[in-house]
């Protein structure tokens, strides 16, 4: 059974590779090296806040685009290109293509991010000439972000799952905005009374939390992150891109692939 | 049968990681109170603020606003006295959408109001609310809000001033005309301030700004009932000669029907010269003349300087 999950999972990682989504490296470098050049040149004191906000603001955005883009066709593209019969007719099961999909674009998102996390640190290292222990800070926000990639995977292979390519991207995308906006959502739930309150609340559990996992502003001005903060929001994004997939498995075994 | 089994795994993994999905939330939201409102530490900036908008800084703005309402319910409800985050906070909300008259209006009311109403920044208030009439001079709501704070600092010709120029704004309410006339007039009176006080009481939907004429009908009242209190024990002490012990002496007597109560429900108090206070100046965040001689209000929980 691993193995199967793992053979898909290699599979789909090379398939991005071949696809040329890590060309997009090339532009994240094109961008900090002149970022950082740049803001060298025009700004005071603030140079460090600027690398590291715009360094995390791209890994996150860039990761972002990867995995909607991806993910949308992880499993459409396999049924449009009849590959999916192929497999399907090997002695592997539904849910194991599912698991091997989610687990091959988590892994190329993470190599990605730490390519763009050594560039962002060598964009660090030229501006402010040396490390600091604050610095160590920013890599929480890049396993943070790594986090919400997870997310926003299994999010993508659900809508892909039972969606065309186009739909998916627009569901996925939406929830990540709502996402971004889910702690103002909740306060917007406390404001509220009757039923907008209970339908506002549920919405608040139901979509994913990904302010929580943003903390890009915080540790730009060096401030540190708690260890209880960090434990619980892995928790978190592992836990509901479980119940995401689960739900993605759920409607995918049940599909008529015919 | 292998295909319902894994149905039947996936939704109950499906149902056990959603209820634990809700409860991790919980718990990450416990973690990070007003993580969110304290952004605005970090980007304080309008101009960068709006250029990260990607032009959709009106919807930014109804965001921001939203969490404006948000903190100072929040900051009402535990009664803290610090109100720090009001001031940029609204300033970010007026910036993104200069049209955003609620912002304008209830921000200038609850930056004017004195703590635990409010963050007792009239100056703030009144920045943010000539801010709000340079960018909707037609809007009368704005002049009047604006002649109220004037008004509660005192500056009556100010206030006047500002009601007069609301009079003139196409479609105004008739009303301003008169506040105009009545503050440049008698505007240290009594009933000038209850008037325009229940103006606002009557014509407000907001709970908070309601709650906030209500606490100042109810010290006017008190003002006015000991300021008629002290007549009664002046003309005591001329005839007398000196002032009673008591306002149990003042019933017994039959000049008064009985003690007087206070709108809390509390007995007036009287010192040994004749001054009148209500029994609880502590909860009369308002009163300005039925205090006791050398009273200090007492700070509320969490109190600290607002910053300006």
């Amino acid at each position: 059974m691993a193995s199967r999950i793992f053979h898909i999972a290699a599979n789909t990682f090379r398939e991005a590779v071949r696809d040329r989504v890590l060309y997009n490296l090339i532009a994240f470098a094109l961008l900090l090296t002149g970022a950082a050049i740049f803001v060298g040149q025009i700004s005071i004191e603030i140079e460090r806040l600027v690398v590291i906000n715009l360094g995390l603001t791209a890994v996150s955005l860039f990761g972002v685009v990867i995995a909607i883009f991806i993910g949308i066709g992880l499993v459409s593209k396999e049924i449009e290109k009849r590959t999916l019969y192929t497999v399907l007719s090997r002695p592997v099961a539904r849910w194991e293509f599912i698991a091997g999909k989610f687990f091959g674009l988590s892994g190329t998102l993470v190599v990605n991010t730490l390519c763009m996390a050594l560039g962002v640190f060598a964009a660090l290292l030229y501006v402010s000439r040396n490390l600091n222990g604050a610095d160590a800070w920013v890599l929480v926000a890049i396993y943070f972000i790594v986090l919400q990639f997870v997310i926003v995977t299994a999010l993508a292979l659900l809508f892909s799952s039972f969606s065309s390519p186009l739909l998916s991207a627009v569901f996925t995308f939406c929830l990540f905005v709502s996402g971004t906006f889910a702690e103002d959502l909740r306060g917007f739930a406390q404001l509220t009374h009757g039923f907008t309150r209970w339908l506002a609340t549920g919405a608040i559990y139901a979509i994913p939390n990904f302010s929580a996992l943003n903390v890009i502003s915080q540790v730009a001005h060096g401030e540190p992150l708690s260890g209880q903060l960090i434990f619980w929001n892995s928790a978190y994004a592992l836990v509901y891109s479980l119940a995401v997939l689960s739900l993605a498995i759920l409607i995918f075994e049940r599909r008529n692939l015919k | 049968m292998r295909r319902r089994r894994t149905t039947a795994f996936a939704t109950l993994l499906f149902v056990v990681s959603a209820m634990g999905s809700g409860l991790l939330l919980h718990t990450v939201d416990r973690l990070r109170t007003r993580a969110t409102l304290n952004q605005v530490l970090y980007i304080s900036s309008p101009k960068l603020l709006k250029a990260l908008s990607l032009g959709y800084h009106g919807l930014l703005a109804d965001v921001y606003w939203t969490r404006v309402v948000q903190y100072y319910g929040e900051q009402r409800h535990t009664r803290s006295s610090d109100f720090s985050l009001l001031w940029p906070l609204l300033n970010l909300t007026t910036q993104l959408d200069p049209h955003l008259i609620p912002a304008y209006q209830f921000g200038g009311t609850f930056l004017a109001s004195r703590p635990p109403y409010g963050a007792g920044l009239p100056q703030r208030a009144i920045e943010l609310v000539e801010s709000g009439i340079r960018n909707n001079p037609d809007d009368w709501h704005l002049y009047y809000n604006l002649g109220f704070i004037y008004y509660d600092l005192k500056d009556f010709r100010a206030a006047a001033d500002a009601f007069d120029r609301g009079s003139r704004v196409p479609n105004a309410h008739p009303f301003l005309k008169i506040m105009a006339a009545q503050c440049a007039q008698h505007g240290g009176e009594l009933r000038t301030a209850q008037m325009l006080w229940s103006a606002v009481y009557e014509t407000t939907k907001d709970k908070y700004i309601r709650e906030n004429a209500e606490g100042h009908l109810r010290a006017l009242k008190a003002d006015f009932e000991a300021q008629e209190l002290e007549k009664i024990v002046a003309a005591f002490h001329q005839q007398t000669g000196r002032y009673p012990s008591s306002f149990a002496e003042l019933a017994r007597a039959r000049i008064l029907p009985g003690i007087p109560i206070d709108p809390l429900g509390n007995q007036f108090q009287l010192d040994r010269e004749g001054h009148v206070f209500v029994g609880d100046p502590d909860n009369f965040p308002f009163i300005e003349r039925a205090l006791p001689s050398g009273y200090l209000p007492k700070p509320a929980p969490g109190s600290a300087r607002p910053r300006g």
